[in-house]
């Protein structure tokens, strides 16, 4: 088959994209979840992707261009607050973060 | 001006009873002579007797179809089908019954000015009296059943009140609840019965019922012994057997003794204990109708004479003599009724009222002089001690021993004819009757001998000594106590005065009553009518009317040969005991009553508690407790488990979301297929 | 879509595998190395399908840039020691979060199956954009043209996270030292 059908690359990326909200979900280190974080945004870049080829427009791949300029600002800017909680915290583990439990 | 009559009374209790709520009760127990609330009361009531003697005076001269007096004072309450007016009648029925009450009333409310000087809370006791006597002529001038009710309700509260009211003793407090919850038993047929009434008729008005039920015999719609009619009739009865103390519903009324004795007088012999025989005697077109019904009446007023007088032969109290001794004078009222004599039975309350209380308000005045006293044993030769108590006693002696020319022969006699000749009675019915009123002679002969008679069985030092001990609390009485270091002494003029003026009435009172000339058949014939098997010539069942003259004989002879029995017989005390330890088991069962409270406790108040027990255990605190403490315990459960949510953590607030998101997707896609 | 099977699926296998590491490893610098190789499969997949540029910025940018960051920050904080969180706690929550993910990624895959190609085709097919000069020339053209506006705006953007990041993460002065 020459063919792969636009469906399972979607699958794909739906797959790749819930694997890093399972990691988000079960992961109790702070940084293991930020990089699922961006495990996410990858899976949606390539479902961008993807749209662009197959509806032969470039709308895609401008989003991408956006997202990954973006998903990176977010990447410094969520790692520089792991770096400031570290200071009070002394630790990474997110159970530690409960300020919000009643 | 019939409105009076009740009112009066009424205005006396609310007078008393807000003197003694408002200012002796919260002011604590500082002792306040009884002139003054005993001096209203009997104003008020003798008031009342004065009214009911004016309207008795206008029935006089009153054609008999038209001899009533109707007053409406509202209209009480109307739901649907159903008047109720706030009405009065008084015919000639219930004109007799209030003379008698307010008479008889007026009497001992100023007998017990005397008898109650010692007690601590008079006004309290006054307001009591006149609300009993509201009541009781609420009961017999209400022109409906449910004002009737009302005042069978009233009294019974009345009742209760009175009873114990000493209520500081156990005993009497619990005689008080006795009598009241014994009542409400019977009250339940009471009520069962006007439910019936008004389903049949649509109406509880006398008058129209009375109209109702002749109509419905002209057309034809309601047979003679019709089921219905013998229902009612027997549920009403039911209402009378707790009310007037018949078989099996007696239970209270010797209890009932626990009260003060003008009280016992009062309403335990002349008045509230009547109010079975003229509630029977008011809707007697009812009874008329139901041979069956009658039957079980006459059976029933039978056998509660005959049983009570058995009890009576054997009891050591004086009071309680008396009480079962109203038990079977009234049940030969019902006797009397129930043979069809509805007048006989009359009569008999009226001059039963009379040598009745007489009687108590003797025996009040030998508790009292005796310094509370009651066990006729400790008793005897009190003649010379108690000369006016003496010979007024005498006299109801005689009366209800049925002797003539004195007013229980009269009456007596009159039920015992009937008994055994009337359409409803016979020969059976009559030899309860006759047989009881042998029994009555005997233990009344053996109760006067005992008290007054042979020599004193008490050492009247210790009187001394006790009375010295008593007198120290009292303060400024009148009592007269001229032989005050004797002991036992007459009572005070407020004592007597009635004592004789009811010896007077119990002595000529039966001439309203002579056979063949009896004013008070004619005078009740509106409201009863007159009665074949009478004294007039035709007679079903084929009795000689020279029979009357026989049976009268026979019933005075029956009344001398009881007296002579006990005269004989306890003249020699050594030859009673001897007597008693031969017939041990009989007499005990008798002293102990028949062991009838034993019974009903075992069969009935028991069962009921351990019933009552169980549904409190298993039930109550089990099902209902446990479903009304598991709301709180789920609301309490669903915070907790819900508050599992609130984590802080904000990976499980993702998934959370992650959770909302499935199940809305799943809703969609549900949707979609 | 006419793409080489093979090298689809080889490497969409290698991101897969990649990508359950990440999450499954208890040392976090292994973690962050399977997350390089996802990045690189990616890229691979970029370019498969055409989008030559993003498979280089792909390279640079994330593998290059923000992976470096994320291993920078793991050996400031000392936290490369194997990881403390992949225990026995919580087990339940966890299951109940695989389970969820999964049910709703069979939901995803049913729809994408299920779905039809019905939006009208662009101007951009294949032929056209080597005839333009590639794809890196296209996107350039565009960006300068129709995208503008979003091109200085992430730029502004850019600014404010440098300076944010900076400002978060500077040691703060505490009062009475001087500095």
């Amino acid at each position: 088959m020459t063919q792969v059908e636009p469906w399972v690359i979607l699958s794909f990326c739906a797959i790749i994209f819930f694997i890093g909200f399972t990691g988000v979900l079960i992961r109790r280190n702070i940084l293991i979840v930020l990089m699922c974080i961006e495990l996410m945004l990858n899976a949606v870049n390539l479902t961008f992707v993807t749209f662009s080829k197959q509806l032969q427009h470039m709308g895609g791949q401008m989003s991408v261009f956006f997202v990954i300029t973006v998903a990176a600002a977010e990447s410094a800017v969520g790692l520089g607050l792991v770096i400031a909680m570290f200071r009070t915290l002394r630790s990474v583990d997110t159970d530690e973060i409960q300020l919000l439990r009643e | 001006m019939l409105a009076l009559i009740p009112l009066f009374p009424l205005v006396g209790f609310l007078i008393n009873g807000s003197w003694y709520a408002f200012g002796q009760a919260p002011a604590g127990c500082h002792k306040a002579g009884s002139k003054i609330p005993g001096a209203i009361a009997t104003l008020f009531i003798f008031s009342s007797f004065i009214v009911s003697a004016f309207i008795f005076n206008q029935l006089l001269s009153m054609e008999p179809e038209h001899r009533f007096i109707e007053q409406v004072l509202f209209s009480w309450m109307k739901v649907g089908g159903f008047n109720l007016e706030m009405a009065f009648r008084v015919d000639s029925l219930s004109t007799l019954f209030t003379l008698v009450i307010t008479g008889v009333g007026t009497l001992i409310h100023l007998y017990s000015i005397g008898y109650m000087s010692h007690d601590e809370t008079p006004g309290k006791f006054f307001a009591y009296l006149n609300l009993f006597c509201f009541a009781m002529l609420m009961l017999v001038i209400g022109s409906s059943l449910p004002i009737l009710f009302l005042g069978w309700e009233g009294v019974g509260l009345c009742s209760y009140l009175l009873i114990g009211y000493w209520y500081t003793d156990e005993e009497k407090a619990k005689a008080g609840k006795k009598a009241f919850v014994v009542n409400r038993v019977g009250d339940l047929g009471f009520l069962l019965g006007m439910f019936i009434i008004f389903w049949t008729f649509g109406t509880l008005d006398f008058t129209e019922l009375k109209h109702g039920v002749e109509q419905a015999v002209h057309t034809g719609t309601l047979v003679a012994d019709a089921s219905v009619v013998t229902l009612i009739c027997i549920l009403l009865f039911v209402g009378c057997m707790g009310k007037s103390a018949q078989i099996p519903l007696y239970i209270w009324l010797p209890d009932a003794m626990a009260g003060p004795t003008p009280v016992s007088a009062l309403i335990h012999a002349a008045t509230m204990v009547t109010s079975g025989i003229y509630m029977v005697s008011r809707l007697n077109f009812f009874y008329a109708l139901s041979p069956s019904a009658l039957n079980v009446v006459a059976t029933v007023g039978a056998f509660t004479a005959f049983f009570a007088a058995t009890i009576a032969i054997a009891q050591r109290d004086i009071k309680k003599v008396l009480a079962y001794s109203t038990v079977s004078q009234l049940g030969y009222m019902f006797l009397g009724c129930g043979v069809g004599a509805f007048s006989a039975g009359v009569f008999h309350v009226i001059t039963h009222a009379f040598f009745k209380a007489l009687l108590f308000l003797g025996a009040g005045s030998v508790i009292h002089g005796m310094h509370e006293e009651q066990d006729i044993w400790k008793m005897g030769g009190l003649k010379s001690k108690m000369p006016k108590t003496f010979l007024t006693f005498a006299v109801g002696w005689i009366a209800i021993c049925g002797l003539p020319p004195f007013s229980g022969f009269f009456s007596k006699d009159e039920i015992l004819w009937q008994a055994f000749s009337s359409v409803h009675g016979s020969r059976v019915l009559w030899g309860l009757g006759a047989v009881t009123a042998v029994m009555t002679a005997f233990y009344m002969t053996r109760l006067f001998y005992l008290t007054f008679l042979g020599q004193p069985r008490f050492d009247e030092k210790k009187m001394v000594s006790h009375h010295a001990h008593h007198d120290d609390d009292h303060h400024g009485h009148d009592h007269g106590h001229s032989d005050h270091s004797v002991g036992v002494h007459e009572s005070p003029w407020m004592m007597t005065l009635p004592l004789q003026v009811l010896a007077l009435l119990s002595a000529v009172g039966g001439l309203m009553g002579i056979p063949h000339m009896s004013w008070l058949e004619h005078w009740l014939e509106p409201v009863i009518p007159g009665h074949e098997g009478a004294h007039g010539a035709s007679l079903v069942g084929g009795v000689d009317p020279q029979m009357e003259w026989i049976l009268m004989g026979v019933s005075v002879l029956g009344a001398i040969l009881g007296i002579a029995v006990a005269f004989k017989l306890y003249r020699n005390l050594k030859g009673v005991e001897g007597l008693a330890q031969r017939f041990a088991p009989l007499h005990r069962a008798l002293e102990n009553k028949w062991y009838v409270d034993e019974i009903y406790e075992a069969l009935i108040i028991k069962p009921l508690q351990g019933l009552a027990q169980v549904l409190w255990k298993c039930f109550d605190v089990g099902v209902i407790d446990r479903i009304v403490l598991s709301f709180g315990r789920v609301s309490a459960w669903t915070g907790q488990t819900v508050r599992l949510m609130q984590t802080g953590s904000i990976q499980v607030y993702a998934l959370m979301l992650l959770v909302g998101l499935v199940a809305t997707a799943g809703y969609f896609i549900y949707g979609w297929h | 879509m006419s793409i080489s099977p093979f090298f689809f699926y080889a490497f969409a296998s290698i991101a897969v595998i990649c990508s359950l590491f990440v999450i499954l490893k208890k040392n976090p610098v292994a973690s962050a190395f399977s997350l390089v190789l996802v990045f690189f499969a990616f890229a691979g997949i970029y370019a498969l399908l055409d989008a030559h540029l993003i498979a280089a910025l792909q390279i640079f940018v994330y593998a290059g840039a923000i992976m470096v960051l994320f291993v920078f920050v793991i050996m400031l904080l000392n936290a490369d020691v194997p990881s403390f969180d992949m225990g026995r706690t919580h087990l339940g929550l966890k299951a109940v979060a695989g389970l969820l993910s999964a049910v709703t990624l069979g939901i995803f895959i049913w729809t994408f199956k299920s779905s039809a190609w019905n939006a009208a085709l662009g101007p951009f097919t294949g032929d056209a954009i080597e005839a333009s000069g590639g794809n890196t020339q296209v996107i350039s053209e565009l960006m300068f043209s129709e995208y503008i506006l979003p091109f200085e705006l992430t730029s502004v953007l850019l600014l404010a996270a440098i300076i944010g990041a900076v400002a978060i993460a500077k040691r703060k002065l505490s009062v009475g030292r001087s500095q």
